[in-house]
């Protein structure tokens, strides 16, 4: 039995093992990776374990510190009921911490990869089919040149109503943000890829694959996309923080959650005005979002790492 | 009397005259924030406060209410009145008399030329003036001499002082504004950014959403004033930077508008540079219940009076909803000592506010849930009353702003504890107090069930502010939504009882009537009053003279400010 | 390449001129109205006629047209007239603010000084910093120094402005009285203290969008440059014998380059759009804060001249970075 195994494993043994053994042995991506599977297994496990509704309030237990303030400040107003403390409408900060992670999740990742999605997309094939160059990067000039505050207020006026019907109001919301940061963001990474495929396109082992008959699907799927990658994982890591960022201000112009919905961009804004009162309201959603971006940046290096055959090898 | 105290008292004397004798200009740069930034400094042509407190420092109108909501005479010698024979026994005309030897900031002489030509320019019915309400009713306006000008009425006038009083209507000058009437309004740049006025500065610069530089007026009446050579009005930003450049760091001397939570407030004034001025006029923070069904399924009939609302037309709903709200904690968490408790929507001027209604200080969920369970709203499984299939379900909509999403939050837990379910929605401001009959989201449209903001009324009369919710006053398709009954109330009780205002001359009489009118809107439960809120700015601690006045500009009195050496 | 740019510049008129015009219509179905912020003792009848007065009667497709001639007319003949001292454009309309009932181009330009020195800087030490960081970060890849980088870089981006200048306020302006909080756009500077107290309010604002410029920009020249550190041709330089310092900043940057000059030339027309939120924080007033006051009073002749400038400036740069391309990778062909 033993000794079956390791030949059994041997025979199925793909590329995409070799990719897992070289992305297991970049540290920073295995920390990052394994502080995301944490944050996310927090803010969806979490509330099932730390019961309090980020939504009710107490006032009678406002603004209570966290635990830890105790260690250097005696008369602190703590309390183990709320170890990181409420906010000035007694809300608890680590359940509003939970629930604001799974929507500063949920609508980030999504975004982002709606927004990598459609860059990579209208790059690549701008990039590699000459006829539509012109025609998908005048659009993109367009996108790029749209008013962004306007733009989002149309799409409420003429999107909100309707999805509210179909999906429900929170469905709705959601699908409305995910949408109107995922489409007015994606410009960037389709100018990024676009120039990378203008001159991939140009490269020996390009042509010599043409030459040999490779079709346009293949050509992009197995040439040009692994090459514009590292590129590509840039932009989804500044694209997830932003998306997290930008679904806050969404909430200010009312295109958002409804304002008792935490989310980490919110409780930022709404604690920077008591930052000096009440430091740890700012700290720790803004670690939050740091530490899920910088865990995402590192495992865009693993991978990028991984995938790049000639690092593989050494 | 001791001669020692004797001593004092002279002594006193003496300091005090030796301030009033101050040198024009002797205290350096007055620095004053507002984080709106003035766009223009014609108040006809704009009517944002920003824009009306900005060029106060510069026009000035012939009367104005002082700190207490008193008439004061301002370019005038006095206040017209029926006794003094300024207001004709019928009160159909009043005349003013203009102080003399008034002077242009360019030399030249104020007259009421002047005054009738201000007249003239809001009046053109292509000028789009936005005091031409100020001016509602008034037939003529002629020059009687150099020094004395008659307004002429249509019809008996009790309250005749809406025109040229208060800083929303200061005087211009003809000399500078005669080619800038009617259409050629909004081209007169130069003169809009610039006005010759009477006040005590002139525009030195004036950059539009910027900043304006100013300096003393060489031709200011009181030789002595203002004690400031130069002024500086920076606008932009937010009410916490605001606030920081005058507490905190010490940069400005004083910072409008401060609407900001009381702990941040109070952090703020640890910073021990400035001073919070609190003033309250008749602003309240209410609750507005839609009568009207907003129901998307209405179509073009959507929160129109065809369709009444299905539970808000409940007054036990309506009341018990009030009931379940604590006014106490509201005031302290959102506003401090900026906000006072009321249970009236018209809280000022004194003679006006009813004290029939009370009974709002006191928050009662217990009688709010008896009243409910009288009613035959019956809790469900899930917590939410309902009644004939009809569930106490609702959407809460106000602008963004944190205070007023403190607020949202807060009610919706009261009003979960009465069985009532509601969903949070908050809108940008400019969308939501924007009148664009196209966007769904206005005040006025109010596809909502209750919605919250503030609003109060210009002066010291509610009869207009009262007449807002009449019947045919709400805003409807027909109108393009626009409109002033935004509950869309109507009750020929209370439109009859307004009429009488209407025709009442004597001010007794009308606090009656006003109280009245109050008490049918509050026992009816159509506007939940929220908080009395005032007008909170802060100066600098070395900063003399500051009078925060409410029922005018703030800049009212800026000729009289000075620095404590 | 010549034909090529000409060809490009030809067609961004036609472009140019659908962007206004879906700008336009954007701006026109967009909820929102000029007397918002007029306040609500106003009454419904007269605001009626201040929009009148605006103009917002008249039919959408006068209204464009009255822009179109406005904006491509009458101000650049205005211009001429400015120059040369001539009249051609007297007593013709040009494009007013619904606000400020003034010409829009001269707030433009009296807001151009603060953006260029704090926008414009900041771009500039940006990409100062993030070419040297990427470089350095790809060469010696997981080095303590790249870690540093990269930590920074990430934080600085993940962590919003609002909060930044916020804190740097509290810090170098409540606490230390170094910097002022509140920027002074008057303020000219003609001697050494006076262009001291400049820096003085620049450092702040100035500092926070630095950091922002230079990690985005920064992780796009490290990811560029670790792909072609490993290219066959990197190798075959080295063998040939080419010092490491010609192999890296010749050879590999030079390869590298095309993704950074998307990101640099799809920032620059940003520049001009100002960073709102940093204005607002530290209240330069530039650009930014003129489109963002603009947009919330509606001042819709304001904001369709603001937008349809950086829409200029976007075309044009996205037509540079595209020759550029040409020129840094010689094998890119366009015709």
């Amino acid at each position: 039995m033993t000794d079956i195994a390791p030949q059994l494993e041997q025979e199925a043994r793909s590329q995409w093992w070799d990719v897992w053994d070289q992305f297991k042995s970049h540290k920073g991506a295995m920390m990052g990776g394994g502080f995301l599977i944490f944050i996310t297994a927090a803010v969806l496990l979490g509330p099932y374990v730390w019961t309090l509704d980020p939504q009710k309030l107490d006032i009678r237990a406002k603004d209570i510190r966290p635990i830890y303030t105790f260690l250097w400040e005696n008369g602190a107003k703590v309390s183990w009921g709320h170890p990181l403390g409420t906010d000035n409408l007694g809300r608890d900060t680590m359940a509003k911490l939970m629930a604001g992670g799974q929507v500063s999740m949920a609508v980030g990742w999504t975004a982002m990869l709606l927004s990598i999605f459609l860059g990579t997309a209208i790059g690549v094939v701008a990039g590699y089919f000459k006829r539509f160059d012109g025609l998908l990067m005048r659009l993109t000039d367009l996108f790029l040149a749209l008013p962004l505050l306007p733009l989002l207020l149309v799409i409420m006026l003429l999107f909100r109503d309707a999805l509210r019907q179909a999906v429900g109001p929170e469905g709705g919301i959601f699908i409305l943000v995910v949408i109107g940061i995922g489409i007015t963001s994606w410009m960037q990474t389709a100018r990024i890829v676009r120039g990378d495929v203008l001159a991939l396109k140009e490269r020996e082992f390009i042509l010599a694959a043409k030459s040999i008959g490779t079709s346009s699907g293949k050509m992009i799927t197995r040439h040009l996309l692994p090459n514009v990658l590292s590129p590509i994982m840039v932009s989804a890591t500044l694209g997830l923080a932003n998306a997290i960022i930008t679904e806050s201000a969404l909430s200010f112009l009312g295109l958002g959650f409804p304002s008792d919905f935490p989310t980490w961009g919110k409780l930022l804004f709404d604690a920077t005005d008591r930052m000096e009162l009440y430091p740890e309201r700012v700290i720790w959603p803004g670690l939050c979002i740091s530490l899920t971006v910088l865990s995402v940046n590192y495992i865009g290096d693993g991978l990028r790492d991984a995938l790049d055959p000639r690092i593989r090898g050494r | 009397m001791t001669l020692k105290t004797l001593a004092m008292g002279s002594a006193l004397a003496l300091s005090m005259a030796s301030m009033a004798v101050a040198d024009r200009g002797s205290d350096g740069e007055l620095k004053i924030i507002y984080w709106q930034a003035p766009s223009i400094l014609n108040p006809y042509l704009s009517g944002g406060t920003k824009d009306i407190d900005a060029s106060a420092l510069v026009i000035e109108p012939l009367g104005r209410y002082d700190e207490n909501g008193a008439l004061i005479p301002w370019l005038a010698a006095e206040i017209p009145t029926v006794k003094n024979g300024g207001v004709s026994e019928d009160l159909k005309s009043i005349t003013w008399k203009i102080k003399a030897g008034l002077k242009w900031s360019d030399g030249t002489a104020f007259t009421a030329k002047d005054v009738k030509f201000t007249a003239d320019y809001c009046m053109n019915p292509d000028g789009g003036c936005a005091q031409l309400s100020k001016f509602g009713g008034v037939t003529s306006v002629d020059v009687i001499d150099d020094l004395t000008v008659k307004v002429s009425f249509d019809k008996p006038t009790p309250f005749p002082y809406g025109p040229f009083v208060g800083g929303e209507q200061p005087i211009l000058q003809e000399a500078q504004f005669k080619n800038c009437t009617g259409a050629a309004a909004p081209s007169c740049t130069d003169e809009n950014f610039n006005p010759v006025g009477t006040g005590p500065f002139t525009v030195k610069e004036f950059r539009p959403n910027d900043v304006i530089t100013m300096v003393a007026n060489e031709n200011y009446r009181d030789a002595s004033k203002p004690a400031f050579a130069t002024l500086t009005f920076k606008g932009g930003g937010d009410a916490t930077a605001a606030a920081r450049a005058v507490f905190e760091t010490g940069e400005f001397d004083y910072a409008w508008n401060l609407q900001l939570a009381p702990d941040v407030m109070a952090k703020m004034a640890e910073g021990g540079k400035g001073v919070q001025v609190v003033g309250f006029g008749p602003l309240v923070e209410r609750i507005m219940v839609n009568q009207t069904d907003p129901d998307p399924k209405w179509g073009d009939e959507r929160a129109t009076r065809k369709h009444p609302h299905p539970f808000l037309s409940d007054i036990n709903v309506r009341k018990a909803l009030s009931m379940a709200i604590d006014r106490e904690l509201l005031r302290e968490i959102g506003y401090g000592p900026a906000g006072k408790l009321t249970c009236n929507v018209v809280p000022a001027p004194a003679a006006y506010n009813s004290t029939a209604n009370d009974g709002c200080l006191t928050q009662d969920i217990a009688g709010a849930n008896k009243l409910l369970d009288d009613a035959g709203w019956v809790k469900g499984s899930d917590g939410v009353r309902a009644k004939d299939g009809v569930r106490l379900s609702m959407l809460y909509q106000t602008s963004t702003n944190a205070v007023r999403q403190d607020f949202q939050a807060l009610i919706k837990d009261w009003w979960k504890q009465i069985g009532v379910e509601t969903e949070l929605r908050n809108l940008d401001a400019s969308v939501f107090f924007g009148g664009d009959p196209g966007s769904p989201d206005t005040f006025q449209k109010f596809f909502a069930d209750v919605e919250m903001y503030a609003n109060n009324f210009s002066g010291t009369d509610p009869q207009t502010y009262l007449g807002s919710w009449r019947c045919d006053a709400e805003p409807r398709p027909e109108t393009q939504w626009q409109g002033e009954n935004i509950p869309r109330h109507c009750n020929a009780e209370y439109d009859k009882l307004h009429d009488e205002m209407r025709k009442t001359a004597d001010l007794e009489e009308r606090a009656r009537i006003g109280k009245a009118l109050n008490d049918i809107l509050m026992q009816n439960y159509i506007i939940i009053p929220l908080v009395h809120r005032g007008g909170s700015s802060a100066h600098a601690k070395t900063l003399a003279g500051v009078k925060l006045n409410v029922w005018d500009t703030q800049m009212w009195n800026v000729a009289d400010w000075s620095r404590i050496k | 390449m010549l034909n090529y740019t000409i060809r490009r510049l030809l067609f961004a008129i036609p472009t140019l001129v659908f962007i206004s015009l879906v700008i336009f219509l954007l701006l026109q179905l967009a909820p929102g109205d000029p007397m918002a912020q007029v306040p609500l003792t106003v009454p419904a009848e007269v605001k009626q006629k201040m929009r009148e007065a605006l103009g917002l009667g008249q039919p959408i497709h006068i209204q464009y047209w009255k822009w179109l001639v406005q904006f491509f007319w009458v101000e650049p003949l205005h211009l001429f007239d400015y120059f040369f001292s001539t009249g051609y454009s007297d007593g013709m309309q040009r494009v007013i603010s619904w606000q400020t009932r003034s010409p829009v181009m001269d707030i433009v330009a009296q807001r151009m000084p603060q953006t260029l020195w704090v926008v414009g800087m900041s771009y500039v030490l940006g990409i100062m910093i993030a070419l040297p960081l990427g470089i350095i970060s790809a060469y010696k890849q997981y080095s303590v120094f790249d870690q540093v980088g990269t930590f920074i870089s990430m934080v600085g981006f993940s962590v919003p402005t609002f909060f930044t200048g916020v804190l740097l306020i509290v810090i170098f302006s409540v606490k230390l009285h170094w910097f002022p909080s509140i920027y002074d756009t008057t303020h000219v500077v003609n001697d050494w203290d006076s262009f001291v107290f400049q820096l003085k309010q620049m450092l702040m604002p100035v500092s926070v969008l630095a950091l922002y410029n230079a990690a985005q920009i920064g992780r796009f020249m490290r990811a560029s440059m670790l792909d072609n550190l490993n290219q066959d041709y990197v190798r075959t330089a080295r063998a040939k014998g080419l010092s490491e310092k010609v192999v890296v900043l010749v050879h590999v940057l030079r390869n590298s380059m095309i993704p950074v000059v998307t990101v640099i030339a799809l920032g620059v027309p940003q520049v001009f759009g100002g960073a709102i939120i940093t204005e607002q924080v530290f209240k330069v007033n530039g650009l930014g804060q003129l489109l963002i006051t603009a947009i919330q009073a509606n001042d819709l002749p304001m904001v369709q001249t603001l937008t349809f400038i950086f829409a200029i400036l976007i075309v044009l740069f996205n037509l540079i970075a595209d020759v550029l391309y040409g020129v840094l990778d010689p094998r890119i062909r366009y015709d």
